[in-house]
């Protein structure tokens, strides 16, 4: 099996944006090829990541959209869709593409144009997801949130407001990305009194709704020093998933795609969770910071909030998460989410995060789609 | 005997039960007999009340994760609370409703699923 390199990446603006899903994809996509300093006709593969740019837009086929709008024809592509994991998904998807020796230079894009709908049209797409049991209940991904933060402060006797501690952090970090679309602090106090939710789960703790685009470029590690002397590499991955209704997991603050996910790319890069430097959550909801951190192994099962609490999880604590801002700050785009969090990571590694920038040789992404339902764990390290 | 539609589970040959069904169970085979879970009381295992509510869907939305317990088997389901104003461990008793939220108001095909189903009310 080939070593993968990744060898350019680009993310936009993320935010209310002007542009549609193609000129999104477009955007970064170009961006990538600049960084990389490759041409579109040089790629041999292309996957675009996106949840719902037929039910957000109208615009069905990107792949072969984008693919021309690049000039990377006649390259074989593919959308590749795991709802919000569909960005981790692609990397995936491309990582075997390199992987497998099928290809030796594959274009990653993932994005989503969202902010155009309403916040009730977009939760629906999102909710789409569920199971017509869940549906019809008006089950949505924000009211899973609720539940499962109710049960952990209930078992693991948490207070309330390390919750608010995540969205404090990951605000803070959100301030130094360019990218990020909150670029501004907000303290405890702010979150604590925002509006409900979803009960016990107040409006800072969620993720905005959000139109943006990141890319990645892969390649043999064999053959990256042809396009550059810096570069990461993925040194392991794996994909999981959970039930499809939520209820049936008889532990509802356990996500066992996160652990096995984890487990599999520990595996692979015969490394395990005290060897991570940094990472990047799916912290859609400020609990999902906790269940992921522990189901990674870098907290025992209901410590997670203690973290937050003593710093560790700070930018200049022991493992920093969420440099970037995570989804909480810098937007959630869903289809681009998994790979935004990989760029992160790829900056932390290249040492080209400016004043984000933490101490770190090796890095970990962990893209959740549904809740729970599909996960992605990538972990990388800085070209030796 | 309830004229309303049963609240459907499905039992397997290994003796576990799943709300709803699915084709398969979680030993890799297929149902063996219906239970009607509204025939059984149930425990909150958690709840919230949603503000957010996509459209045709009522605000605020009061959901609980329930479990039943069916002559020894734990049996998980997911619905809306006739009440936000319930507790964690709680007794809660499924409510027949014609119709849990507007049909063709939201994304889904209104003819793909059913809309009718059970809320959960404090006992």
């Amino acid at each position: 099996m080939e070593r993968v390199a990744i060898i350019g990446a680009s993310m936009t603006q993320f935010g209310q944006r002007e542009a549609w899903i193609r000129e999104l994809l477009a955007e970064a996509g170009q961006a990538c090829l600049d960084d990389a300093g490759v041409e579109g006709s040089d790629i041999e593969q292309l996957y675009v990541s996106n949840m719902a740019s037929g039910e957000f837009e109208g615009q069905t086929g990107i792949p072969n959209a984008v693919a021309h709008d690049l000039n990377a024809l006649p390259a074989y592509t593919a959308r590749i869709d795991q709802t919000s994991s569909s960005g981790g998904a692609g990397v995936y998807g491309a990582w075997q593409s390199v992987a497998s020796g099928v290809s030796d230079l594959t274009l990653l894009i993932g994005g989503e144009k969202m902010t155009h709908r309403s916040t009730a049209e977009a939760t629906d797409v999102i909710a789409s997801l569920t199971h017509p049991a869940e549906y019809k209940h008006g089950l949505t991904l924000p009211s899973f949130a609720g539940l499962t933060a109710r049960r952990y402060l209930h078992v693991h006797d948490a207070p309330r407001e390390s919750l608010g501690k995540v969205a404090v952090k990951n605000h803070k970090n959100g301030v130094d990305n360019p990218h990020a679309q909150f670029q501004k602090e907000v303290d405890l106090e702010t979150v604590m009194e925002s509006p409900i939710i979803a009960d016990p789960l107040r409006l800072y703790d969620f993720c905005p709704i959000t139109d943006g685009s990141a890319a990645l470029m892969f390649c043999p590690e064999s053959v990256a020093s042809e396009y550059t002397d810096d570069y990461v590499t993925i040194s392991g991955i794996g994909g999981a998933t959970d039930t499809h209704v939520v209820h049936e997991r008889m532990d509802p603050t356990v996500m066992g795609g996160v652990v096995e996910s984890g487990e599999l790319a520990y595996e692979m890069a015969g490394i395990g969770p005290d060897d991570i430097d940094v990472a990047e959550l799916h912290d859609m909801f400020t609990i999902l910071e906790f269940l992921q951190s522990e189901g990674l192994g870098f907290f025992e099962k209901g410590e997670g909030w203690k973290a937050i609490e003593e710093g560790i999880t700070d930018r200049d604590g022991e493992l920093p998460i969420n440099t970037s801002g995570g989804l909480k700050s810098k937007g959630h785009p869903l289809g681009a989410s998994g790979v935004a969090q990989v760029y992160e990571i790829y900056q932390q590694l290249m040492g080209t995060a400016g004043p984000r920038q933490v101490e770190a040789e090796t890095g970990l992404a962990c893209n959740v789609g549904g809740f729970g339902n599909c996960v992605i764990t990538t972990i990388m390290e800085a070209a030796q | 005997m309830s004229e309303n539609p049963p609240m459907e589970a499905a039992r397997y040959p290994d003796g576990s039960i799943l709300y709803p069904s699915h084709p398969v169970g979680p030993d890799g085979n297929e149902p063996i007999e219906t239970v009607d879970l509204s025939e059984y009381t149930a425990e909150v295992i958690t709840w919230t009340s949603s503000t957010a509510t996509p459209p045709g869907v009522r605000q605020p939305n009061h959901i609980a994760i329930v479990e039943f317990d069916v002559e020894g088997e734990p049996v998980r389901a997911i619905g809306q609370l006739t009440t936000g104003d319930v507790e964690i461990g709680q007794q809660v008793e499924p409510v027949y409703v014609e119709e849990l939220r507007e049909p063709g108001a939201g994304i889904r095909e209104p003819a793909s699923q059913t809309w009718d189903g059970y809320r959960f009310e404090p006992v």
